[in-house]
């Protein structure tokens, strides 16, 4: 392997080195500084970010099983950037009491989570997909189950293994039905074979079923609100953000590059589900009152939008579908970030324990409200520039229907974000969460999402860049 | 930095200066100073602009600049103003100056209150400068959002259910002319070329019909519910009685402007084939709009909800006169959008100052306020006779330009809708009158009302410096008339091309 190889892969090699490193360290580590290894972890992954944002040339290797290209590179760092904010979150209630005998090996299961999901965004052949779709779900099951002695914990992590070995086996046997009729399984050979035969198209829907377990697309979303309730906060936030975002971006690709031939077939497929997902979503969302489960279903309806973006087979479609996951990466993790610092600091999770929350912390209460005004759609925050993207994608090619149902289930969403806002500006209560103060990290990781709610949205250039890389069926 | 642009960094820079310091007392200064400025700025530009226009500057916007943002998407920051966005302009700083003046009260969360009042000009700003869609639709969602904490926080009575219900509509409306304006800008080159967001370049192409029959009921929709057509007006009774004084003033002076002003703007002027065939509807539902309104006054004991129902009549009217595309009809619209901006900010403002000393709003638990606290109710039948349409004041001038410029039409449909809105006269001076009479004048019934003190000294300024505005335009009309006209004009003859009388 060459020094060039080296740096095609250096995302995935990174992150496999990191997280041995982090192995490593923890053997040596002095047990009374346990708590320092999160921030020795964290220094590491800023380093790997880093790197990671170095420009480099496309190519593939492994005789074409492992392609880089620049939209590729440029959706793991996106990815990056949000693991980063989620492990800057996730230190104080790490160095919680009952967290310090295993601190190492929440960095060392997400970082390989990471890197299966890289290896997963970088596949050219559905073999080296699955092998990084199966490192990405194996391991969150364990960090899913990682509040060990809560029952609701070590639920979610079954029902999150037995959901991916499903959505895994569902997955695979329709890829079986696409290597039957095309004898090949790299990306650019299915494409060229692929001739729009009923099995090809029963193999196609296989194949998005499984996907769409991953995505959380209803009507494949029954495990979201029970696992990102079970889990732990930081864990369900990863859960929402990453791991969606990364089956998002396979899901583009795949859709874009393997089967172009059959985008008529997809097209119906994504018109129905995204109604379904967005609507649905929507609904269950305005009856929650677990602040995780609230956000779990906000983030099936933000799922269901994502499909505007990608139902034209535009490039305008792939662009917003980018950027948009990076806007809602800070907007999803300014509001995990604040549900994580207030379950840790309090253990408090309902929605109804926000009440009169300005009162007594007025800072944590205005980002909520921006992280949510965003996820929302208002500007002047980012959400606005990639809703209205999602929807000019979908416009474009004409889906006005869909837009139009897209739009009026943004004010069904505007409908229970402004519960929230009002339960923490308006609502009355005797016993308010008390004032704290948040670990620096916290607050710094709550930062950069505020900067970044603000700055994705005005700072056209981002747009732009990600624009120069997409590319459209 | 251009003049048009200082008009929104201004707000934000008194929102920057409200949010770095601690003194309650000087957040009212600071917002006082603030939104003064903002006048002066207006008063400038006033000047400006009639200089240019003067010196023979005969281009349709003037003041143009133009900054590329999104550059794949072709969307601009474009901003320039004409007569209209100009006057519009001065309303705005005259009602948002005044409603400063008008909650120099408020106790509770004062810097947030201030905050939020002064992001909705923001909006209200950017909206009127704006010529690119986009920025126009972001300006838009950006005056509307304020108003849930405004209404939600500082209201009185039901007001959180108020709030989240004006909130859904407006942000519902504004869901359809995103529909509307993605289907503007996906059309606004029908030969090939670019495809563009700014207005003035759509407004040279011909729109396609199919797109122009879809995209015109949603996008006049979308502003109508803004400007409380019938029947989705149900959110301005409610929202306008719950929410605090400077707020109803702002919003029912110029927030409920917007509609007008972007159902002339956008939905009139870049689809008029489609506007004319499909007029019919929407005249027979702004009918409706103004006599019901002018009804639903009547049957009101809330001072508040009188007003409310009475904007939704006066609304109603800026609709139906713009829906009359002539230019005198269009001319009374915009008069009677600046009209009715100060009159009912006024009525608003007034109404604020007598429920913080009566504590009471309900018509008959009052009487003989006039010889309690007389400024202010010399200033309410100033007011009132305003909004009645009586010569000498704005209203008259407004509706009178109004009901002339619909009788032109020669046809049976519309002379019986002009017919039936002007009815609505009658119908606003029995309101009007009896809440007069049995509120100002006669005994005074209750003797806790012997003490009330008249307005103080923020409350006159804010009282002045509307019933000036309301005397000028009643006075002489013809300047703003001739502002408004020019501007008309090539609107107009876009119209006239099509719909030649």
């Amino acid at each position: 392997m060459s020094l060039v190889n080296f740096s095609l892969m250096r995302h995935e090699l990174l992150l496999t080195f990191a997280a041995l490193v982090i192995l490593t360290a923890e053997i040596f580590w002095n047990p009374e500084k346990k708590r320092s290894i999160s921030l020795f972890s964290i220094i590491l992954f800023i380093i790997i970010t880093v790197i990671g944002f170095i420009p480099s040339p496309s190519g593939s290797l492994f005789g074409g099983m492992y392609e880089v290209t620049p939209v590729r590179l440029i959706m793991k760092n996106i990815l990056n950037i949000g693991a980063l904010l989620i492990f800057l979150q996730s230190v104080s209630w790490l160095n919680k009491e009952e967290n310090s005998e295993k601190i190492s090996e929440y960095f060392i299961l997400l970082i390989s989570t990471l890197a299966g999901m890289n290896f997963m965004i970088s596949a050219g052949h559905f073999l080296m997909f699955y092998l990084g779709l199966e490192l990405a779900s194996i391991p969150l099951a364990a960090v899913a189950a990682y509040d060990r002695y809560n029952n609701k914990s070590a639920e979610a992590g079954i029902k999150f293994i037995l959901i991916s070995a499903l959505s895994s086996g569902v997955l695979l046997y329709g890829l079986s039905m696409i290597y039957g009729t095309t004898g090949t399984l790299y990306f650019k050979g299915v494409a060229e074979l692929f001739a729009n035969s009923n099995l090809q198209i029963l193999g196609f829907i296989f194949f998005f079923s499984g996907m769409a377990f991953k995505i959380s697309i209803v009507p494949f979303h029954l495990w979201t609100a029970d696992v990102y309730e079970g889990s732990p906060v930081n864990v369900t936030s990863y859960l929402s953000v990453i791991s969606k975002g990364a089956a998002i971006f396979i899901l583009i690709i795949v859709l874009y590059t393997v089967f172009p031939v059959i985008i008529e077939a997809w097209q119906k497929v994504l018109y129905v589900t995204a109604i379904l997902t967005m609507t649905i979503g929507n609904l269950f969302a305005i009856r929650q009152n677990n602040f995780k489960r609230f956000l779990a279903f906000s983030s099936i309806s933000q799922a269901g939008y994502i499909l505007l973006g990608i139902i034209g087979g535009n490039q305008l479609g792939m662009t917003s579908v980018i950027y948009y996951i990076l806007v809602y990466i800070f907007s999803n993790l300014g509001a995990f970030g604040v549900v994580a610092a207030i379950s840790s600091a309090t253990g408090k999770e309902k929605i109804e324990d926000y009440n009169g929350l300005y009162k007594t912390n007025p800072g944590l209460s205005l980002i909520m409200t921006l992280a949510l005004f965003s996820l929302a759609g208002i500007p002047p925050v980012a959400g606005f520039f990639g809703k209205f993207f999602l929807f000019t994608a979908a416009a474009q090619k004409g889906f006005y229907v869909l837009v139009l149902i897209a739009v009026l289930n943004t004010i069904i969403a505007l409908y229970y974000y402004l519960l929230v806002v009002k339960a923490m500006f308006i609502n009355k209560n005797d016993k308010p969460i008390e004032k704290f103060r948040s670990e620096f990290t916290t607050r710094l990781a709550l930062g950069i999402c505020v900067a970044g709610i603000f700055i994705t949205g005005f700072a056209s250039i981002v747009f732009e860049l990600i624009r120069s890389m997409s590319f459209g069926v | 930095m251009d003049i048009l642009t200082l008009f929104v960094v201004i707000p934000v820079l008194t929102i920057a200066g409200i949010v770095s310091i601690k003194d309650i007392k000087q957040v009212r200064v600071i917002s006082a100073a603030g939104m003064g400025l903002q006048l002066l700025l207006a008063g400038v530009l006033v000047y400006l602009y009639l200089t240019a226009r003067h010196s023979g500057n005969a281009a349709e916007m003037l003041f143009v600049k133009d900054y590329v943002w999104f550059k794949s998407l072709n969307i601009h920051y474009t901003v320039g103003v004409d007569g209209i966005s100009v006057a519009m302009i001065c309303l705005t700083s005259l009602v948002v100056f005044a409603g400063i003046f008008a909650s120099w009260e408020v106790e509770m969360l004062t810097k947030e209150f201030f905050v939020s009042l002064i992001l909705l000009a923001t909006g209200v700003f950017g909206f009127f400068i704006s010529i690119d869609l986009f920025t126009m639709f972001l300006f838009y969602e950006l005056a509307v959002i304020p108003m849930y904490l405004l209404i939600g926080i500082w209201g009185s009575g039901p007001k959180e259910y108020a709030a989240m219900k004006l909130t859904l509509m407006l942000m519902g409306a504004s869901a359809l002319l995103l529909l509307g304006i993605l289907g503007i800008y996906f059309n606004s080159a029908p030969d090939g070329g670019e495809l563009t967001f700014n207005i003035l370049e759509i407004s040279k192409v011909k729109i396609p019909m199919s797109a122009q029959y879809l995209f015109f009921p949603i996008t006049f929709v979308g502003f109508g519910v803004l400007g409380a057509l019938f029947p989705f007006h149900t959110w301005s009774p409610d929202g306008h009685s719950s929410a605090p004084t400077a707020v109803s003033m702002l919003h029912a002076g110029v927030l409920m402007k917007l509609g007008g002003y972007g159902a002339f703007r956008v939905a009139i002027f870049l689809m008029p084939e489609a506007a004319k065939e499909l007029s019919w509807i929407f005249i027979i539902l702004t009918s409706i709009s103004v006599v019901y309104g002018a009804f639903g006054a009547i049957a009101q004991k809330d001072l508040k909800y009188i007003n409310a129902y009475s904007s939704v009549s006066h609304c109603g009217l800026v609709l139906f006169a713009i829906l009359m595309m002539n230019k005198t009809a269009l001319d009374g619209a915009i008069i009677q959008m600046i009209s009715h901006g100060l009159m009912t900010a006024l009525f608003f403002a007034l109404i604020g100052m007598v429920y913080g000393r009566t504590h009471t709003r309900m018509i008959n638990e009052m009487g003989g306020l006039m010889k309690v606290i007389p400024f202010l109710s010399v200033a309410y039948v100033i007011a009132g006779l305003a909004s009645l349409g009586l010569p000498g004041l704005s209203g008259f001038v407004a509706e009178m330009t109004i009901f002339v410029g619909a009788f032109q039409h020669p046809d049976l449909f519309h002379r019986i809708a002009t017919i039936v809105v002007i009815t609505s006269i009658v119908i606003t001076a029995v309101y009007i009158l009896r809440v007069i009479a049995i509120l100002l004048l006669g005994p005074t019934t209750n003797e806790h009302y012997e003490h009330l003190t008249d307005a103080r000294w923020f409350e006159k300024i804010s009282v002045v410096t509307l019933i000036t505005s309301v005397a000028a335009i009643g006075l002489a009309p013809l300047w703003l008339s001739t502002m408004i006209g020019t501007s008309l004009q090539p609107i107009v003859n876009k119209i006239l091309l099509l719909n030649p009388f």
